[in-house]
């Protein structure tokens, strides 16, 4: 283990060495800059594996941890660790990371030290993010990802590329600043940043008025739901990946997107439970008006990049569906269909960008019959499509289902069923843009002698699809190494919500007049809290 | 011992064939595609009667027979395993996949042998294959679903399999579409019987509800739920009413398809799926009597638009619907067996009858228009014959196939424990309809003069890699109903004794339901038969009289009801009327409400708004920013101290 305790450490910041190796070289030696970039993402992939062989798999805390001193007046520490939730997201940040330089290869042709430089420093941030366990170092970690990211699609993006960036920097930026006021406020009321120190004091010793309680939530909430983005807050995604380049929409729809999930996860369940728990009817009915809503609106996109934009919305929601019943089968399924959203939808975007480098356009009706011309490209399109709609054997149909079972097994009969019309539109959507763009005639001359996909984007494509099927198939190793963490997110909740509710009914006893919550309501708030989180 | 303990070989076979045809059969010859396409299912079925001489030796109590592979899915209380299981329902229903598959891929060898995509074609039909095996061998709902929806993506392929067509591509998309509606009934079965149960296995499910009393049964609301939310998964699957208008589309695709996936195995998928659930059903007595009634009517239904269409592959299509709708009629009053009969020999004549359409649409040069067809009968006798075997078999002449498992069916409807006489009419009526659509077929196709030119269509009879395919059916056609014989004279009906280990215990049930019911007279059923061939006669007799006897006259019936007329022939404008309730609106709402208004003008317009709001109170603020190098530096100390300020509260 003693060897291993740098791991983290290593992960996080090997990308960033490879960025000064970067900046190294000559700025038009365009061959070594992307070779280079390649073998620093291949090694970071490599290197994250060794996290499956360090992990412990019945172990439900945090693993891996790393803690110094870093600002001792703040109390602010460099503190690493992961769990069985962020593991997986670190070793899809890793996985995708690689492809995202391979289908950058020629596409990129202007500034590309630039650009490969900040993908590696866009990784570092993601890295970071899903391994910080210090508020403050979450935060800088956050931060740090947005730079890349708004010059990625600033720069090398497409059409309105000044807008979208703003768009997406503003929006993020406007729920950081909430967040960074959560997490200040938190500080001062604990006396430090550390997040697992958070969490004891909060099942015991620490005692958080509810109305605190729930303003905190909020401002957390409100910057994860920006980020993942749940319905209504949506309207920058769209935006940003149409013209986002394509290296730009598979990181952002496959990781960052994802952050929002994970910090509802890591922060809001964990340390406002009670918040959590009286916020989810309308959470949860906001992601289920986002999965059809999403759907709906992807179904009559004319551009298919936007489609995919869209679809996201509607698979997101059901991941934050899945977090907010509280249920260990749902909440595996929600961490589940993270990772299938990111590898399904990164494949989909990766589709789009390679229709892109051969016809500079992502308008549907320019494309039609290019199975025709290109059957290889066109079979792993659908193969993506396939997945994306949660067809079994493929990954999306286990995160999907696992959700649904966990939702109606809560009891939510309503929200699975509506939940599930999602599978029929999704096929509706995938299946007609799909039949739009590669079957029936081909209506633009030029689609009939565009060449099928090269050596390069063949292989981009296959290890995706392996992940897709693996997935599909091999769902217990993923799930195995996050039932520990799952069970004991949901006992922490439990147990924060019952010192909470007890020392709340201590306050309102000693006051004269009893304000929200009674204590009656806290009470069976609790125990109902206990019931839906049964073993 | 060894298939028994190795289960998943049958179907890993036609996966390992569709995965070479696929990988490799780009750049092989056709020879070596035939040898892996067609060789694989062979092995399969080999394999399968491998496996039916050791399920013989297995004792009662070993059956039903579970392999459990892996465990596929697991997170809190949710377990799922990759589980197969064979009892006689499956050795039926395995039988019927695996013989009539092979069939099938041998018949394709000549009918696709110049077409392009010779070795899509054939992976896409081993991987068919595969899921089919899945469907049928599946331990649990959810493992039968792998195999439900992967049957459902291979049809997706193989109904566009000429993808250029825009009608096959519609065809494709609306088929796998409708049936995913379906689906979504599937689903939440699916997780109400893990809800209920806290298990999806059949095994686990049927003990839980084998010691449910049978008079506490009104009590199971949840489980008259599940089997509505199963059977709309079947009613999907099974094109029954209101679900059913993917099939007649599906006909887009190449002929093997419809006969293999559209006739013979995949839509028999949803009367599988209500027998095996047979425990879950036969507690749940609404839902019974939904299935009987969606059976009986979508029968009926589909029988009057075989009446008016034209297209060969059509009449086809429709008849399919309506057979299925006798098979989910029969499982609807309990009749579980019957209904596995029927769907047994359908598979034979109805597999048949496709495998003749696409003999003579192979020998028309690719016309399917009956009206355009004519006097063959001479021209290509072998599929005249064995198309006349299946179409007496479907009309239920006696002593062949159909006639023993379509009498079977009427007679339980009409006798049985959940006997009803009005589904009964219903039944008998499309009885007499089905004989007069088959036989206007015939002679629309057979007899009669030529209507083509016979200088540019140079009729031909097909090889013989077709036709041996089409003669085994036929006698299958003939013989395969004969397990019921001996009932005439007392004896015991062989099928439904094998099937009883699966049947039994609801059997019984329903006789504790009914307790007042007894056992019909023998002469009964001699009576019935009697009116089942006497009006399957009267539908033949108006076929003859309206197409052979006096040509004229149909066109004078059509003529004089012209109205009745014109709604069969656009099949009662179903189509139209989702298209115009349900798609059109749908998407009107998505792209002129949800996303150009709510989307664009509402949400994004009023964060653009806000953001433009800011910009004017920003550039009110900019006078603070006037360059002014005095200024600056206040602010800066004004700003400097804040943060000290705030640090200090902060830290205190």
């Amino acid at each position: 283990m003693q060897n291993q305790s740098y791991l983290l450490t290593v992960l996080t910041f090997f990308p960033l060495l490879g960025t000064f190796a970067l900046l190294l070289l000559r700025g038009d030696d365009h061959v070594w800059i992307r070779r280079l970039t390649l073998i620093t993402s291949v090694i970071e992939f490599i290197l994250s594996l060794l996290l499956l062989r360090g992990f412990d798999i019945g172990n439900g805390g945090y693993q891996l941890e790393e803690v110094h001193h870093w600002i001792p007046n703040l109390h602010i520490h460099y503190h690493m660790g992961i769990d069985g939730i962020s593991l997986f997201l670190v070793l899809l940040t890793t996985f995708l990371t690689p492809l995202a330089v391979l289908c950058s290869w020629n596409s990129i042709q202007d500034h590309v030290k630039e650009f490969f430089a900040m993908l590696l420093v866009l990784e570092m941030g993601m890295v970071g993010v899903f391994c910080a366990l210090d508020l403050f170092l979450f935060f800088l970690f956050w931060e740090v990802m947005l730079i890349p990211m708004y010059f990625l699609i600033g720069i090398w993006g497409h059409g309105r590329k000044i807008y979208a960036a703003l768009k997406f920097i503003l929006y993020t930026m406007f729920g950081s600043i909430l967040m960074l006021v959560a997490i200040l406020w938190l500080y001062r009321v604990s006396g430090t940043f550390d997040l697992p120190a958070i969490q004891g004091m909060l099942s015991s010793g620490l005692s958080l008025p509810w109305g605190t309680q729930l303003l905190m939530f909020l401002a957390f909430m409100l910057a994860f739901a920006i980020k993942v983005p749940l319905f209504p807050l949506h309207t920058w995604l769209p935006d940003a990946h149409t013209e986002a380049p394509t290296a730009g929409s598979v990181i952002l729809a496959g990781v960052l997107l994802k952050m929002g999930t994970y910090g509802m996860l890591r922060f809001c369940l964990p340390l406002f439970p009670e918040a959590a728990h009286r916020a989810a009817p309308i959470v949860a009915v906001l992601a289920i008006i986002g999965i059809v809503y999403g759907a709906l609106v992807a179904m009559v996109q004319v551009d298919l990049k936007r489609l995919v934009a869209y679809t996201s919305v509607s698979h997101l929601g059901f991941v934050v569906l899945g977090i907010f019943v509280f249920n260990p089968t749902a909440m595996e399924g929600a961490i589940y269909q993270m990772l299938n959203h990111g590898v399904s939808t990164g494949a989909l975007f990766l589709v789009c960008g390679m229709l892109y480098d051969r016809r500079h356009t992502y308008e549907i009706k320019e494309y039609g019959g290019l199975a025709k011309p290109m059957p290889i490209l066109c079979a792993f399109f659908l193969f993506a499509c396939l997945s994306s709609l949660a067809l079994p054997m493929l990954n999306g149909f286990i995160g999907e289902f696992m959700i649904l079972i966990g939702v109606f097994d809560s009891q939510h009969f309503a929200w699975a069923s509506w939940a599930a019309t999602g599978a029929i539109l999704s096929a509706v959507y995938l299946l007609w843009a799909y039949q739009r763009i590669a079957l029936e005639r081909i209506t633009v001359a030029k689609n009939e002698t565009l060449p099928d996909a090269s050596a390069r984007e063949r292989f981009i494509l296959i290890a995706a699809s392996v992940v897709i099927l693996f997935m599909g198939i091999f769902s217990p190793m993923f799930t195995h190494r996050m039932d520990a963490t799952t069970n004991a997110l949901l006992e922490q909740m439990r147990t924060t919500a019952s010192y909470q509710a007890q020392s709340w009914q201590t306050q309102v006893a000693s006051r004269t007049s009893s304000t929200k919550p009674t204590t009656h309501e806290v009470a069976m708030r609790s125990v109902s809290l206990e019931r839906q989180a049964r073993p | 011992m060894f298939i028994l303990e190795h289960l998943w070989i049958i179907m890993a076979l036609p996966l390992a064939g569709s995965m070479l045809t696929l990988l490799a059969g780009r750049h092989w010859p056709k020879n070596y595609v035939n040898l892996s396409s067609v060789g694989f299912p062979v092995l399969a079925f080999l394999s399968y009667c491998e496996l039916v001489r050791e399920f013989f030796a297995l004792s009662a109590n070993q059956i039903p027979w579970i392999q459990n592979y892996f465990t596929w899915m697991t997170a809190g209380p949710f377990r799922v395993d990759f589980a197969l299981q064979v009892d006689q329902l499956t050795i039926v229903m395995l039988g019927v996949v695996t013989f009539v598959g092979m069939l099938i891929h041998i018949y394709s060898i000549g009918y696709m042998a110049h077409e392009d995509g010779y070795y899509r074609f054939f992976a896409e039909m081993n991987l068919f294959m595969f899921f089919m095996l899945t469907l049928v061998m599946a331990a649990n709902l959810v493992v039968m679903f792998v195999g439900w929806e992967g049957v459902g993506l291979c049809s997706y392929l193989l109904i566009s399999f000429y993808f250029t067509k825009k009608s096959a591509a519609d065809a494709g998309k609306k088929a796998f579409i409708t049936t995913r509606i379906g689906d979504f009934g599937f689903t939440i079965g699916i997780l109400m019987a893990f809800w209920l149960f806290h298990a999806v296995d059949y095994k686990s499910m049927f003990d839980t509800v084998a010691n449910m009393p049978a008079e506490g049964m009104h009590q199971w609301g949840a489980l008259t739920s599940i089997c509505l939310l199963l059977l709309a998964g079947a009613v999907g699957k099974s094109a029954q009413l209101p679900l059913y208008v993917w099939l007649p589309d599906a006909m887009e695709g190449p002929t093997p398809v419809s006969a293999l996936i559209h006739a013979a195995t995949m839509v028999t998928a949803g009367v599988y799926m209500v027998a095996r659930m047979n425990p879950l059903f036969s507690r749940a007595p609404a839902a019974m009597l939904t299935v009987a009634i969606i059976g009986a009517v979508t029968a009926l239904y589909a029988a009057t638009i075989g009446l008016a269409q034209s297209d060969i592959k059509k009449v086809l299509a429709y008849s399919t619907i309506s057979q299925l709708g006798y098979m989910f009629l029969a499982c609807g009053v309990g009749a579980y067996a019957a209904g596995i009969f029927h769907l047994m020999t359908h598979a034979f004549f109805k597999g048949l009858l496709f495998l003749c359409a696409g003999s003579v649409i192979h020998a028309m040069g690719g016309e399917q228009d009956m009206f355009k067809m004519g006097g063959l009968r001479t021209k290509i006798p072998w599929t005249y014959s064995t198309m006349l075997v299946a179409t007496l078999a479907i009309s239920g002449a006696p002593l062949f196939a159909g006639f023993f498992s379509k009498d079977e069916i009427l007679f339980d409807t009409y006798a049985g424990p959940n006997a009803n006489a009005v589904l009964y009419g219903l039944g008998i009526f499309a009885a007499l309809l089905t004989a007069c659509y088959m036989f206007r077929l015939i002679f629309l196709t057979f007899h009669g003069k030529p209507r083509f030119d016979e200088h540019h269509v140079h009729v031909h009879e097909s090889p013989k890699v077709m036709l041996a395919p089409l003669v085994v059916l036929a006698i299958l056609s003939i013989v395969g109903g004969w397990f019921v014989l001996p009932t005439y004279w007392g004896g015991k009906d062989s099928f439904q004794g094998f099937l009883d280990p699966v049947f039994s215990a609801s059997n019984q049930l329903a006789l504790q339901m009914h307790p007042n019911w007894t056992e019909p007279p023998h002469l009964l059923e001699l009576q019935m038969t009697g009116i089942a061939v006497v009006v399957a006669l009267i539908g033949f007799l108006l076929a003859l009289y309206l197409y052979i006897i006096k040509p004229a006259a149909a066109k004078k019936v059509a003529d004089g009801t012209r109205p009745i007329y014109e709604l069969l022939w656009h099949k009662y404008y179903v189509d139209e009327l989702y298209g115009a309730v349900i798609i059109g609106p749908l998407i009107w709402l998505s792209r002129n409400v949800l996303w150009k208004v709510i989307d664009v003008g509402l949400i994004d317009g009023t964060v653009n708004g806000l953001a433009f709001f800011s910009r004017r109170v920003g550039s009110g603020v900019r006078h603070i920013q006037g360059g002014n190098t005095r200024s600056y530096a206040t602010w800066v100390v004004v700003g400097a101290v804040a943060v000290t300020v705030f640090f200090v509260w902060m830290v205190r």
